[in-house]
């Protein structure tokens, strides 16, 4: 097992660099001169240049990628050009309304779509089966702004019983911390729910049919254990992917979540560097995404250790 | 089981004490409004950024500043004297200035900030080339000796516009003007609190207690700041719908520029105030490329003159005539330097004499790449420019891309059809233009802006206007600039218009300005 985890670990660093320079290489090839941006509309060629040079945006391409390299190799990030502060701190700084608003999404998911899911496996053609399904169509249709201003009108514009925008620390207090998570969580969680009933659905469904489960409701075992304890864990395995995959997401920042109800998280400070090519943060952040997927994709495998003892590395 | 009791109690416990969350800031007030931009550039000397300049005037002070008629008024400066051979202006400051961190504004500090602000701005370079000595004389007082008189030193020093002259600590000052500072220690009536900063999300500034008002009444950037609140959040909300709904429920106090096409969503909102605050508002200008085909042509560019009716293009900005101005005025109407010259083409269009223009300087079905930059409220404009130039009878290729893009690309000087331009439009404040030496995007030959129109005319009459004191010359002046830049067809005004500010009616004292400036703002609880 750590031997495995070992080699995991190792073929992360050949994925960073080419993530590294895809990236670098992506952003440079597109149009735009955050030199330009910066010195605003007034500004002569001249200082634009200036600026340009200051920032060693005139150096030549791999020259530019090796000092990022160099620094990235050493923890250091780099600086925003824009607002002059490490990368590795605007991120942090993002980090925390991003990691709330992704756990708080995926405890609501996964509390709602699994036994909902299971449900719909086990009335599978039934009235139920097909209304949950259903409903997990409408969840993967609407787009997260159209759910999301619809419960800011329902909830926070008539019933007035929740905010409409922003995000307030835990550090403030955890209902304020928590009111602002739900509205959010909600239009984001909804569409995430829809995808892991199906697909907790198709597994339970696969895994129903199967002997070892004919055997236990033919020797008596009631629905509950039946579904919970011994088709559940064996349908466990595909369940668990689609989770990891959308932590992953979602640790990515989900910038359109974030841009209605105005959370600072880290969708948008990539989404706001793209469009201002602030390259540092990009390349900075996109690397810790990179990472984040590694990792979280690590932790899937390793979790179907725990629920499938037939999988060992 | 008593283990578990106990647990349990602590975890609620630790709940509630969380649940209440920090107590000082509630008996504070507040006001939570939404910028025009996000601040990502702390430095208003380094960007010219109108999001940067807002912020620069919460945490800085400038030695003059423009009062409600645009007549420079002294600020930080107490007295000041010209001698009688105009070469010499010596500035005493006021007492009792100090900066953010204690210490004492001092004679030093506004040496060295001027001649940061001077290597940058242009009406700062032009000062700068007409200075012979800038030093302080003692702690209070500093002198500005110029090689021959000029008009504009005043003018200068009280710019409203991008780049302002705000006055630094001098070891900030000192910095490169070609990097951008590291502190934010200014002496202005409120603090920048760096630690609840989110570059692009969140600004958070304090009252500064040790601030001292001028006595006189505020008057657009003059005038006394009297701060009646403890703390501005400025907060940058992308969705406008959103913003308007947390206005319009009490979450947000004030929204610096609301979408006009959701206005309609707070219209009749008992709580709600919808004003244009700045009453001289944007001037909405396109540029043309002087260097290829078919702008090249002066008989070309002066048909597109008579085929643009500013109307279609201020409605598309604004939506309401009341919030707009059909105006030719290269440096604005409502201004001490407004004039009509040359005006009559745009202010009486007529498309058909346009059309048969075009057609006698052979340039009718003529291809032109219209840059659009879509993700910017100037989009709505492009599209009517595309129409308009259609109905012209040029062949318009629209060519989409985001500002970034856009910046970037019009600096090039290649043909068109290999990564140029020939038409793009944006905008700039009615304040940034209002003279020769201030009004960046008319600049000709040498210092042209981009579509690099050359007049040497125009060249020579603005250097005249610098340096002319007679305010009766100075008038002809303008008005002979004017009329070449309609000849030349510098570039193409279409029109003012006022960006409107919605705000709730707890709040009042907003000032009329192109910024909104929050001292003087009182907020009812």
């Amino acid at each position: 097992m750590w031997a495995y985890i070992a080699r995991r670990v190792l073929a992360t660093i050949p994925v960073l660099a080419i993530v590294a320079l895809v990236v670098f290489s992506i952003l440079h090839v597109a149009p735009g001169d955050p030199a330009a941006l910066i010195a605003g509309d007034q500004a002569t060629p001249e200082q634009i240049a200036a600026i340009r040079g200051k920032l060693r945006l005139d150096l030549p391409l791999y020259q530019q990628f090796a000092l990022w390299l160099g620094n990235a190799l050493h923890g250091d990030l780099g600086t925003s050009i824009f607002s002059n502060r490490p990368v590795a701190a605007l991120f942090l700084q993002r980090l925390e309304p991003t990691v709330a608003l992704a756990v708080m999404t995926t405890i609501i998911a996964v509390l709602l779509a699994v036994p909902v899911g299971v449900l719909a496996a086990w009335r599978a053609g039934s009235l139920v089966d097909r209304g949950v399904m259903g409903v997990a169509v409408l969840g993967f249709a609407f787009p997260v702004f159209v759910v999301g201003y619809i419960l800011i009108y329902v909830f926070a514009m008539k019933l007035k019983i929740l905010p409409i925008q922003g995000y307030r620390p835990i550090a403030d207090g955890f209902w304020p911390f928590l009111q602002h998570l739900v509205l959010p969580s909600l239009a984001l969680g909804l569409s995430f729910m829809a995808l892991i009933a199906r697909i907790t659905r198709a597994s339970v469904l696969e895994v129903l049919g199967q002997d070892h489960i004919r055997t236990a409701r033919a020797k008596g075992l009631p629905a509950r254990r039946l579904l919970f304890d011994h088709a559940l864990p064996n349908a466990a395995v595909p369940i668990v992917t689609i989770i990891g995959v959308g932590v992953a997401l979602l640790l990515g920042g989900v910038v359109v979540t974030e841009s209605v109800f105005a959370i600072p998280g880290v969708g948008r400070l990539v989404v706001d560097a793209i469009l201002s090519r602030d390259y540092p943060v990009i390349q900075g952040v996109l690397l810790i995404f990179s990472l984040t997927y590694v990792v979280v994709n690590l932790i899937v495998d390793l979790v179907y250790v725990a629920i499938d003892p037939r999988i060992r590395y | 089981m008593k283990r578990i009791g106990l647990l349990g109690v602590a975890a609620l416990a630790a709940l509630f004490a969380f649940a209440a969350g920090p107590a000082g800031a509630q008996n504070k007030i507040v006001i939570r409004s939404v910028p025009i931009g996000n601040l990502k550039i702390v430095d208003p000397i380094w960007t010219t950024a109108y999001i940067t300049r807002n912020h620069a005037y919460m945490v800085w002070d400038t030695l003059f500043a423009l009062d409600a008629d645009n007549k420079p008024q002294p600020q930080m400066v107490d007295t000041w004297n010209v001698s009688a051979d105009k070469l010499t202006y010596t500035f005493t400051l006021r007492d009792g200035l100090k900066w953010h961190d204690g210490g004492a504004v001092t004679a030093a500090d506004c040496v060295a900030s001027l001649k940061r602000w001077g290597a940058k701005d242009g009406m700062g370079q032009a000062l700068m080339g007409y200075t012979a000595a800038l030093e302080p004389v003692d702690a209070k007082t500093f002198r500005l000796v110029l090689k021959q008189p000029i008009g504009f030193v005043i003018d200068a020093l009280a710019k409203i516009d991008s780049n302002v002259p705000f006055m630094m600590p001098e070891r900030i000052a000192k910095t490169d003007p070609n990097q951008q500072i590291t502190e934010v220690i200014g002496s202005g009536p409120f603090r920048f609190v760096a630690e609840e900063w989110v570059p692009g999300s969140k600004v958070v500034y304090e009252k500064f207690k040790d601030y001292v008002p001028r006595k006189e009444p505020p008057s657009q950037a003059a005038g006394g700041k009297v701060v009646y609140v403890d703390r501005v959040e400025s907060i940058y909300m992308p969705d406008h719908g959103v913003a308007m709904a947390a206005l319009a429920s009490g979450e947000l106090d004030l929204h610096e520029s609301p979408a006009t096409d959701l206005l309609s969503l707070v219209e009749g909102n008992p709580d709600v105030v919808i004003v244009p605050n700045d009453k001289l508002g944007y001037q909405l200008f396109m540029a043309l490329n002087h260097l290829y085909p078919p702008f090249d042509n002066k008989a070309v560019r002066q048909a597109v003159l008579w085929g643009l009716k500013q109307e279609e293009f201020l409605t598309a900005m604004t939506g309401d005539p009341k919030r707009f101005t059909v105006c030719a005025a290269v440096y604005g109407c409502g201004l001490p330097n407004e004039s009509q010259a040359g005006t009559e083409p745009l202010l009486h269009p007529d498309p058909d004499k346009a059309k048969s223009l075009l057609q006698a300087a052979g340039a009718l079905g003529a291809k032109i790449a219209l840059m659009d930059q879509t993700d910017n409220d100037v989009h709505r404009a492009v599209l009517v420019a595309a129409q308009a130039l259609r109905r012209m009878g040029f062949t318009v290729e629209v060519v989409a891309m985001d500002w970034s893009t856009l910046i970037q690309r019009r600096a090039s000087k290649a043909p068109p059809e290999q990564g140029g331009w020939n038409v793009f439009l944006t905008n700039a404040t009615v304040t940034g233009i209002a003279n020769p030496l201030i009004h960046n995007f008319v600049k000709n030959c040498d210092q042209a802006w981009y579509g690099w129109a050359c007049d040497p005319r125009i060249v020579e009459a603005g250097r005249q206007w610098a340096l002319e004191t007679d305010p009766a010359k100075q008038r002809q002046l303008i008005d002979e600039l004017q009329r070449l830049h309609m000849e030349n067809v510098t570039y193409v005004p279409l029109g003012m218009y006022r960006p409107t500010i919605i705000y709730r009616k707890e709040l009042s004292g907003i000032i009329p300005a192109p910024a909104i400036f929050y001292w003087n703002i009182k907020k009812k609880i």
